[in-house]
């Protein structure tokens, strides 16, 4: 069984419903890329697996348990952790500030953690003294997914990480989050640059009005002729 | 040569000396409010009865202790009852938080809507304080009164003017000074001063670190009473005391936090001088500064003196009007006001 697997979720933000029935699984150590049309319920779909939308039906476990009812801070403390698309670093605070607050609640070898962190994103470690909000954007996106680390997650969600940011800065983001799955972290993401993300990824799962339309591995998903020709633009 | 000495002494003595003085209390009022503002999103019009009844709560223990002979010569014995009053100053608002603002968060409120709620605790703890202390004014400063007088000093220097300085005034001066570089260390290197910084910053993000709010709050609370207690003891001190006094401070503190740049703590202590500053500037009669000055005879007629005392308020309304309208988010730059 999938160490992330999310099934059968419905709901969505009172009304009508923006999620009908859509599954998603990730494991340790592989990415899974959400991509779809806009207003597919991609962004909802992480909000519903992190607990920011309650869902009417489904359920989402962790490693095997059932936390479908865990608020978002509960989920932190079971190994998951989020990147929100905006506003997601502490823009007065220095760059090593938005690490420790990363690890705020994880008083343990906080230290050890940021020096890892350090090896991961050199230009962090340079720019450690600087406040985030004068980065620039590929680098602040760095310090975000970095701030998310610090809580040693298993399950690393992030939602459209390279919005905004230069086609080189994507490429070498996705490096980085290639590396972060070999160190045995489930990566779950949505992307809107469908086709680079959909490269990397070991599951795809195209979404259409809240329900999963296609599911296979990056490659055979890029290969798939409708997918190109509705999706990707050909 | 001396006319120069004299005029510079007279400037320390009735300008300088009193605007510093009166700068460092705004500037401890305004970093209550800033930092409310920046955890809570709210102005918290109850800031200044927080302050009274600090400082209400201060003096009545300072008159006990006086009662049963206790104090500690030459310091006056506010100093020795101030923990108390910091302490129920803390009790008071935490409990006015768990009451009252905590209702408003779980709700999520709007701003003005804790803002008019702030305005109602003001109207409560107002009556509080008057209870508490009555309406009359009140001096409670004792221990050594001056540390020079206008008279030694004439003594000691032969000039014809004199330059006082109070007691109360050196010590406002250092515990501002103590307090503010307690509350930076705090805020630049513990954890929970980051914590703070952080949640400030941004609320959902310091949620999804795992930060606790209430916890936030409950340290943003405790600050503002010390703070609240300290500006108005020192205020008491220097001046006196009488209740509806801070009421009116409100509108002073509330200029300086907004002029330095609303959420930004070094912009309230810089806000703060700027409005003392102005306030003693403008209503001080410079006759006989101009007269020394002028080195002869001449001598004007008038008292030269820009507005009359009584419109000091408005120094800090004209100056809080001209910065909204030139540079809304302050000069240190914080959040649009």
């Amino acid at each position: 069984m999938a160490y992330l697997k999310a099934q059968n979720m419905t709901g969505g933000y009172g009304g009508a419903d923006i999620l009908r029935g859509c599954s998603i699984e990730v494991d340790k150590g592989k990415i899974a890329v959400i991509v779809g049309p806009n207003g597919a319920g991609k962004s909802t779909a992480m909000k519903a697996i992190f607990g920011m939308l309650t869902l009417r039906e489904g359920d989402i476990r962790v490693g095997g348990e059932d936390i479908s009812v865990l608020p978002p801070q509960k989920r932190v403390h079971k190994g998951m952790s989020f990147v929100p698309q905006v506003n997601n670093v502490f823009s007065s605070l220095t760059v090593e500030e938005n690490l420790e607050m990363g690890g705020a609640t994880s008083n343990s070898r906080l230290q050890e953690t940021i020096a890892e962190i350090y090896d991961l994103f050199p230009i962090l470690a340079e720019k450690r003294r600087q406040s985030a909000g004068e980065l620039s954007g590929g680098q602040r996106q760095q310090v975000a997914v970095a701030r998310a680390l610090m809580t040693k997650p298993s399950v690393l969600m992030l939602d459209e990480p390279t919005a905004g940011v230069s086609p080189i800065v994507i490429h070498e983001l996705f490096d980085k989050i290639i590396e972060i799955a070999h160190r045995g972290i489930a990566i779950l993401m949505v992307e809107q640059n469908a086709k680079q993300a959909l490269e990397i990824a070991d599951t795809g799962y195209v979404l259409v009005q809240g329900e999963n339309r296609f599911t296979d591995n990056g490659p055979a998903l890029l290969a798939d002729d409708e997918v190109r020709r509705t999706f990707l633009g050909g | 040569m001396e006319d120069l000495l004299n005029a510079a002494v007279l400037a320390a003595n009735y300008i300088v000396i009193p605007a510093t003085v009166y700068g460092c209390q705004l500037a401890l009022g305004a970093l209550g409010v800033t930092l409310i503002y920046s955890v809570l999103r709210f102005s918290n019009f109850a800031h200044g009865e927080t302050m009274a009844f600090g400082t209400a709560v201060t003096i009545l223990v300072t008159l006990s202790l006086q009662g049963i002979g206790v104090g500690i010569f030459p310091l006056p014995t506010a100093l020795l009852a101030l923990p108390v009053g910091i302490l129920a100053t803390i009790g008071l608002t935490l409990a006015t938080d768990r009451w009252v603002y905590r209702f408003y968060r779980r709700k999520r409120s709007e701003p003005i809507i804790f803002l008019i709620v702030s305005i109602g605790v003001m109207f409560v703890m107002s009556g509080l304080v008057r209870f508490l202390v009555g309406t009359d004014d009140r001096v409670f400063d004792d221990g050594m009164r001056f540390l020079i007088t206008a008279r030694d000093f004439k003594e000691l220097t032969g000039l014809g003017e004199g330059l006082a300085i109070r007691t109360s005034q050196l010590i406002t001066l250092t515990t501002a000074l103590t307090c503010v570089g307690l509350l930076f260390w705090f805020l630049e290197h513990t954890k929970t001063g980051k914590m703070m910084r952080a949640f400030s910053d941004n609320e959902d993000l310091a949620l999804l670190s795992g930060i606790d709010p209430e916890k936030i709050v409950r340290i943003a609370w405790i600050t503002a009473a010390c703070l609240a207690t300290l500006a108005g003891t020192l205020y008491g001190l220097d001046k006196s005391f009488k209740p509806f006094v801070f009421q009116q401070l409100l509108l002073p503190i509330f200029a300086a936090a907004i002029v330095g740049g609303f959420g930004n703590p070094l912009g309230a202590i810089a806000g703060g001088f700027l409005i003392a500053f102005s306030e003693v500037a403008l209503t001080y009669p410079y006759k006989r500064l101009i007269t020394y000055l002028a080195q002869s005879s001449w001598e004007p007629e008038g008292l030269l003196q820009l507005m009359s005392t009584d419109y000091k308020y408005a120094v800090s309304f004209l100056i809080l009007v001209m910065v909204l309208l030139v540079r809304p988010t302050g000069i240190l730059g914080g959040a649009k006001a």
